[in-house]
């Protein structure tokens, strides 16, 4: 078992091999990580009603704050597709750019987002105050803890890009990585409706 | 006060109060039990000193380090999983004694022999145990190793992730077996329904054990949920379509479907109830406006497709063996399909047939029940699929085929009782009952646990190179379906009499205690059931020299599996087979055009050893035990150790080696030199 030179042609054919499997993999563990976003929607949907006499959704969500950092995650998808685009390209300097224009917006929803967290915590509406702040706290809360893993994720990822440049490896896991970060947006436009259009409209 | 070692000398036991006080208690107190283990741990490894000496000691701690604990080849992993299974099972089997002693003396003099409160822990671990260690851990090993090979693929879509899925089962595992030492296990039933499950009513450490252990290993489940279904969708051998697939590698897509829309439901509910109990928050609580209800449909939402999840593999396995025992192609193939992938369907819309009695209304409770009576349609067309496949056929009756004619004697009552338990009003009467109970066991040993023993001993020889004893097998099996049927045939007539389940005592004057009597004989004949069967394995490697597997196929095999030799070389296939048909073994072997041309070979890559999946594993079980004693710095550091670790394997780029052709052939011809000799 020697680590011989892998042929050309191999190597090649492994590359693609791996590659459908592992794209294909990865949509389904975001499937899956979609379910998991089923079961807290519907509890949040279960219990949003239940304030146990505190106030209602419509009463504690400040709509332009709310739409300021959805806009910052949505250009966010938008800037990482412009990082693959140069990926594909084989223009480093710039995707790391892109990756870093990325994380700073990514890094700022959840810095909004953590800020609007102890906002209400402050407000005497933390999440042990009634069941509908406690399944708000957690659904908001898991995908806040999605955009973290991301970030972490994306700084591997910019790490090796500027030691090891664009590597076949890397292509890869730099599409997995902005497949999550897409998914974590289609996410927040859920609950952007859901929770706080949905909430502020008191439908 | 930030205390860095949380409750873990703080706690002093929960004292619950007991109504009738047994004589004595037959289990230990924890500190027994750790001693035990210590002193169990020294006396091995002082014998293994005396006789084999420290070299022998550190060559084989090595060996086992490099070949096995770090191994990413399904069929080595396959083998942890049975053999993790398989000791588990004892400890469910254990529990599964005391209860049947407890309720056949609780009228005696003795007043049973344990307190309500370890009567309580004692079935939930059963439960937990039996679901998720002994059913989930044989149905993941018989998959690691059989699915690949019938695929004719060398390894699943990511060995690595299946590594890490095993040591995450395993984590999950020895957190449970902690509670026995430190602390207590829940008291709260399997499911452990809140509000009696919050920490108003649990202020212990018993259900966070429970939800840790859950949490820990059911993330392997899913992950291997994942891997199984991409394995089977991207890596079958050329030209085997979906429908040319073997009927077994059927059943494991399906049964991974549900795995992975079932398994992220656990996940959240778990994660929530765990919210409450350590944030204080208010999903399941009954007041501040929590919904205990939305937790028993959120759980039984992951619940069913659960006993789906492990019946269909096994399904899978009877569909193999009948067909190779009867010598005849498998009845109704694609009506086979069908059925599964109907079953699979109808799983997902059936949750609530097991709260009926929640209020939900006349209409919704009738659908509910009709969903569940159409599961019985596909379940029959497999049935009689098996007996159409063994009608005219020259049928081997040897031990796997024994285990088949149990289960369908067993199955097949237990699925009658399932057709009564989905009619709501029945349900109203026996819900909560040991009805209910005798009906899920009729099916889960009947179905599950009868059918994992059938593929274990059919694919035995395939793993070992030799067969199981025979005439062992089949007194086993007998054993276990004469057992099954004493042991809960009382218990469908204690339900109708009004027996609730979990009862550690009752009035004497009811008159239950023969029939309880009864039940506990019937747990002796299974307990024989399982000794011979430890006994079987024993024999068989005495006397392996006697059923040497030296063809590769013992059973004149119809599937790809048995094209290669026993046990087959850790590549599988030095050359990946062409598939054109359904049964691409039998056909090649009864073609007249006589042997193949010379086999051309390439070079392959395969994947290295990693300790990375150990590594996450450990520091997984690092964070469970810290959280459940809420050791907030070692949960932190058990995270960040898992965080860190992933990474590093994640980023590196030397991951696999390859086999050059010519390497290839010379292992392939002393492979075969071996395996003949």
């Amino acid at each position: 078992m020697s680590e011989l030179k892998i042929a050309p042609a191999l190597e090649a054919e492994h590359q693609t091999h791996t590659y459908h499997k592992t794209y294909f993999g990865f949509w389904t563990y975001l499937m899956t990580d979609l379910v998991l976003f089923a079961a807290l929607f519907a509890t949040y949907a279960v219990l949003r009603d239940n304030t146990w006499g505190g106030p209602t959704a419509g009463e504690i969500f400040s709509m332009p704050f709310v739409l300021t950092e959805t806009m910052l995650l949505l250009t966010s998808s938008f800037t990482v597709g412009l990082a693959m685009l140069a990926i594909r390209s084989g223009k480093r300097a710039l995707a790391l750019s892109w990756f870093i224009i990325t994380f700073l917006l990514g890094a700022g929803f959840l810095g909004m987002e953590l800020y609007e967290f102890n906002k209400l915590v402050h407000e005497g509406l933390a999440w042990h105050a009634n069941a509908f702040m406690s399944s708000f706290f957690t659904l908001v809360g898991t995908h806040g803890a999605h955009i973290a893993v991301g970030l972490l994720w994306m700084i591997v990822m910019m790490v090796r890009l500027a030691q090891k440049g664009i590597t076949p490896n890397d292509v890869r896991r730099l599409t997995l990585l902005g497949l999550f970060w897409h998914f974590l947006d289609i996410v927040w436009i859920f609950i952007f409706t859901f929770v706080y259009l949905m909430g502020a409209a008191n439908v | 006060m930030w205390n860095l070692l949380g409750r873990f000398f703080a706690h002093g036991g929960a004292h619950h109060e007991t109504l009738v006080e047994p004589k004595f208690d037959i289990l230990p107190p924890p500190f027994v039990l750790g001693l035990t283990a210590v002193v169990g741990g020294l006396l091995i490894f002082g014998a293994l000193m005396y006789f084999k000496g420290w070299q022998w000691i550190k060559k084989t701690a090595i060996y086992i380090w490099k070949e096995w604990l770090t191994s990413l080849d399904p069929k080595k992993i396959g083998i942890m999983y049975i053999i993790v299974a398989a000791l588990m099972g004892l400890r469910g089997l254990a529990d599964a004694i005391f209860m049947r002693a407890q309720q056949a003396l609780a009228t005696t003099d003795l007043n049973g022999v344990m307190t309500s409160e370890h009567f309580q822990q004692v079935f939930t671990a059963h439960g937990t145990i039996m679901i998720f260690f002994l059913a989930m851990g044989l149905m993941f090993g018989i998959i690691n190793l059989v699915l690949p090979m019938q695929l004719g693929a060398r390894d699943v879509a990511f060995p690595f992730m299946n590594s890490v899925s095993f040591w995450l089962f395993t984590a999950g595992m020895i957190l449970m077996n902690l509670s026995l030492v430190f602390g207590e296990f829940a008291a709260t039933g399997w499911l452990a329904y809140p509000p009696l499950s919050g920490i108003e009513y649990s202020p212990g450490v018993g259900v966070d054990y429970w939800i840790w252990t859950l949490q820990i290993s059911g993330i392997g489940s899913l992950l291997s949920g994942i891997n199984f279904f991409v394995t089977i969708l991207k890596m079958r051998a050329p030209g085997m379509s979906l429908m040319k697939m073997p009927i077994f590698a059927w059943s494991v897509l399906c049964s991974m479907v549900l795995v992975m829309f079932a398994f992220p439901i656990l996940t959240a509910t778990l994660a929530m109830l765990s919210l409450d109990r350590l944030f204080g928050m208010h999903f399941f609580t009954s007041d501040f406006g929590g919904d205990p209800m939305m937790y028993i449909n959120l759980i039984w939402a992951w619940g069913h497709p659960e006993v789906y999840i492990l019946v269909l593999p096994a399904f899978g396995i009877f569909s193999e063996i009948v067909p190779v025992f009867s010598r005849k192609r498998l009845f109704g193939y694609t009506s086979m399909v069908f059925a599964l992938v109907a079953i699979t369907f109808l799983s997902y819309i059936v949750w609530l047939h097991h709260f009926f009695t929640m209020g939900a209304g006349g209409d919704v409770n009738a659908f509910f029940g009709i969903a569940t009576m159409a599961i019985a349609v596909p379940t029959g067309v497999k049935i009689f699929n098996w007996l159409f496949t063994m009608y005219r056929g020259r049928i081997k009756f040897a031990s796997p085929m024994w285990w088949f004619m149990a289960f369908v004697l067993v199955f097949t009552m237990g699925g009658a009782t399932g057709v009564m338990l989905a009619v709501p009003a029945i349900d109203f009467q026996v819900h909560n009952s040991l009805f209910l109970v005798a009906h899920f066991h009729n099916t889960i040993i009947g179905g599950v646990v009868f059918g994992f023993m059938a593929g274990i001993t059919y694919w035995f020889p395939k793993f070992a190179g030799f067969k199981l004893n025979d005439t062992l097998g089949k007194i086993a099996a007998s054993l276990w379906a004469i057992g099954f049927v004493v042991a809960f045939g009382p218990l469908y007539i204690l339900g109708l009499m009004g027996a609730t389940r979990r009862l550690d005592h009752y009035d004497p004057s009811l008159g239950w205690q023969w029939l309880f009597a009864v039940a506990a004989v019937g747990v002796v004949i299974i307990i024989t059931g399982v000794l011979t069967q430890v006994l079987q394995i024993i024999v068989s490697i005495i006397q392996r020299k006697k059923n040497l597997d030296t063809t590769g196929d013992p059973w004149d095999g119809r599937t790809l599996e048995w094209s290669t030799t026993s046990p087959p070389p850790h590549y599988n296939f030095a050359v990946t087979p062409v598939v054109d048909r359904i049964d691409p073994f039998w056909h090649q072997k009864h073609s007249h055009k006589k042997e193949a041309e010379k086999p051309k070979y390439v070079d392959i890559l395969m994947p290295k050893n990693s300790a990375a999946g150990i590594i996450i594993g450990g520091f997984a079980l690092l964070s469970g035990f810290a959280i459940v004693w809420k050791i907030w710095p070692l949960v932190i550091i058990g995270l960040v150790g898992a965080i860190v670790t992933l990474i590093i394997r994640a980023t590196s780029d030397d991951t696999e080696y390859v086999i050059t052709a010519d390497e290839l052939k010379r292992m392939e011809a002393a492979h075969l030199k071996g395996s003949a000799a």
